[in-house]
């Protein structure tokens, strides 16, 4: 797979692709159809594993050459070494997490660098349903309040404080819309929060 | 009726002693297997299935054309059009050493001795059937195989076949495996042993020459064995506490269904299987531990694997639980080598690598897919940079 042929299938996956390093040894959290790093591997020679616990993912990163390790991600995580990556990417998964502390406490073990994704709950939409007393329904959490896999909202200034606190360090920090970088009013109208981190050097 | 139809086995004598593991040797020995598909022309789409307990060479087809319970152990699998399609992979089944499936066994005569070996056929490991198997690819004219594969202690030849020939195979494929027995799986292994040695009929292994098998043995081993091969819910939906008559005898014949299922399985293996080759396999699965010799340390004794691999486990399997497939995956990460699991949420237990499950089948048939494709690029490569 192909620069282009990831743009066209995810844009937002095509942005973060440029943060990881040539020859990278990548876990992909949540890894889905494997479509990252069937990309990493062909394009920047990365090697790496992805985890994922979908019955209907699995042959499909089989198919993509994909080393993928059907786990939830927390006992995923689990069997993996200390500094094992150099790159672990945690996209748009964490928010269905029900150990989000711990979950990226393992990140920050097992990876040198994390890139982590997740949707913008301050994203102004949902902020306007709020405000008519509505939970939010959008294209980033199209989820009705009781069905959504959903378990955690956050912000982007929420995120920050709880990376901190687990030993990462923020590097970059990016609102997305529809896959482009979002520079003016970001908090309000990014609806996808990007964090590039690294591993405290105190951690 | 199998899509492969009718299939025959082959035979090949080997006059070169094997040695074994255990210091002895195999002076001279014959293998039976069947093959499967067609072997291309650069000899790089050679699969070799390796079979479990009381498996045998014939993987896929029917062995009789009268007989549909004939049908291969793995036919579900293997064949045209099947998750390993016959029509691109050219699948090799093997029977192993000391079976009693035609290959040379304890029923068969000792050199040595001029009478059947019984107690006295040398017991033989993984590692030595896997020697075995590789000396009949020589002989095939088979370098490396696109794959090796194999199911429960099949899946112990496979993961065997990647530490000892690392370069003869290009994936390894382990499916509800593990690279060492529990205390418990012994345990297990061990009572079925005593049931088979203390029966009067075995005579010390030479029943043979008595005319009698230690049918009550086997019968008893079976049903033990066969307990472990299935999960408790599988057990309790499909016999729960119903009673053959429907009340309670007040004797010891049978009163419930699981009995009679059991005593039914035991009754039925006694009738066709070896009571030494019995002993050997059991001996041969709790042996095998690859880790032994570098401290327990699994991920050093997978280093020098170079395959891709791919492990599959089954939720309800106690005997090999997922944990087990959980180490190997573990182990091969450790060593960064190439690895897809799929943990399959089937409710049948062990048993569960045998059956149709889609999520399962799936997985392989993709596995085998991504093979295929990597031959035909390398293939294709190959002809594109001819003179």
């Amino acid at each position: 797979m192909n620069f282009k042929q990831l743009q066209a299938l995810r844009a937002d996956l095509a942005f973060i692709a440029h943060w990881i390093g040539q020859g990278s040894h990548v876990l992909d959290l949540g890894c889905g159809d494997g479509v990252m790093l069937d990309y990493l591997q062909t394009d920047k020679q990365c090697s790496g594993y992805g985890i994922e616990i979908d019955d209907a993912m699995i042959p499909e990163c089989v198919r993509r050459g994909v080393s993928v390790i059907q786990q939830d991600v927390e006992s995923g995580l689990a069997i993996l070494a200390d500094n094992a990556f150099d790159t672990v990417l945690c996209l748009s998964a964490l928010q269905m997490m029900k150990n989000v502390e711990g979950t990226l406490r393992a990140i920050a073990r097992v990876g040198n660098e994390a890139i982590v994704s997740f949707p913008n709950f301050a994203y102004w939409p949902h902020r306007l349903a709020l405000l008519q007393g509505r939970m939010p329904v959008s294209k980033s959490l199209p989820y009705e309040w009781y069905d959504t896999p959903n378990l955690r909202c956050a912000t982007i200034k929420d995120f920050e404080d709880l990376a901190n606190q687990v030993g990462l360090d923020v590097l970059d920090r990016v609102a997305l819309d529809e896959g482009k970088p979002v520079s003016f009013l970001p908090t309000w109208r990014g609806s996808l929060a990007v964090f590039r981190l690294k591993k405290s050097n105190s951690a | 009726m199998s899509a492969l139809g009718i299939v025959s086995p082959q035979s090949m004598h080997f006059a070169t002693p094997l040695p074994l593991q255990s210091g002895a040797q195999m002076h001279d020995y014959t293998l039976m297997y069947e093959t499967y598909g067609t072997l291309n022309a650069a000899r790089s789409n050679a699969v070799l299935v390796c079979h479990a307990l009381n498996a045998s060479h014939h993987v896929a087809g029917l062995a009789d054309a009268n007989d549909p319970k004939s049908l291969g152990w793995w036919d579900n699998m293997v064949g045209p059009g099947k998750p390993l399609d016959t029509n691109r992979f050219f699948v090799i089944g093997v029977n192993n050493l000391g079976s009693c499936f035609g290959s040379t066994g304890p029923m068969h005569i000792n050199p040595a001795t001029g009478k059947q070996y019984g107690a006295d056929f040398p017991v033989v490991t993984v590692e030595d059937w896997v020697d075995a198997q590789a000396r009949l690819a020589d002989a095939l004219g088979i370098q490396q195989f696109a794959a090796v594969m194999g199911g429960s202690l099949g899946g112990m030849q496979a993961l065997a076949w990647s530490i000892r020939y690392p370069a003869r195979l290009r994936h390894c494929v382990v499916i509800a495996s593990t690279a060492k027995l529990s205390a418990q799986n012994i345990a297990f292994n061990d009572v079925a042993r005593q049931a088979i040695l203390t029966d009067p009929d075995y005579h010390g292994g030479d029943f043979y020459s008595h005319g009698v098998v230690p049918k009550s043995g086997l019968r008893v081993a079976r049903m033990v064995g066969h307990i472990t091969y299935l999960s408790d819910d599988d057990m309790a939906e499909k016999f729960g506490r119903d009673l053959r008559t429907g009340k309670y005898q007040f004797d010891f014949g049978v009163d419930f269904e699981i009995e009679s299922y059991l005593r039914y399985q035991g009754d039925k293996f006694s009738e066709y299987f070896d009571a030494n080759t019995y002993l050997l396999i059991t001996k041969a699965l709790d042996y095998f531990d690859p880790a032994r010799e570098f401290g327990g340390d699994l991920t050093k004794a997978l280093a020098h694997t170079q395959a891709q691999f791919l492990l599959a486990s089954f939720a309800t399997d106690w005997r090999f639980a997922p944990a087990r497939s959980q180490e190997i995956v573990q182990a091969l990460v450790n060593n960064k080598r190439r690895v897809a699991y799929a943990e399959i949420d089937a409710p049948h237990g062990h048993d569960a690598f045998l059956l149709e499950d889609p999520r399962y089948m799936n997985v392989v048939r993709a596995y085998y897919e991504r093979a295929w494709l990597e031959l035909t690029e390398k293939e294709n490569t190959a002809v594109g940079s001819a003179p």
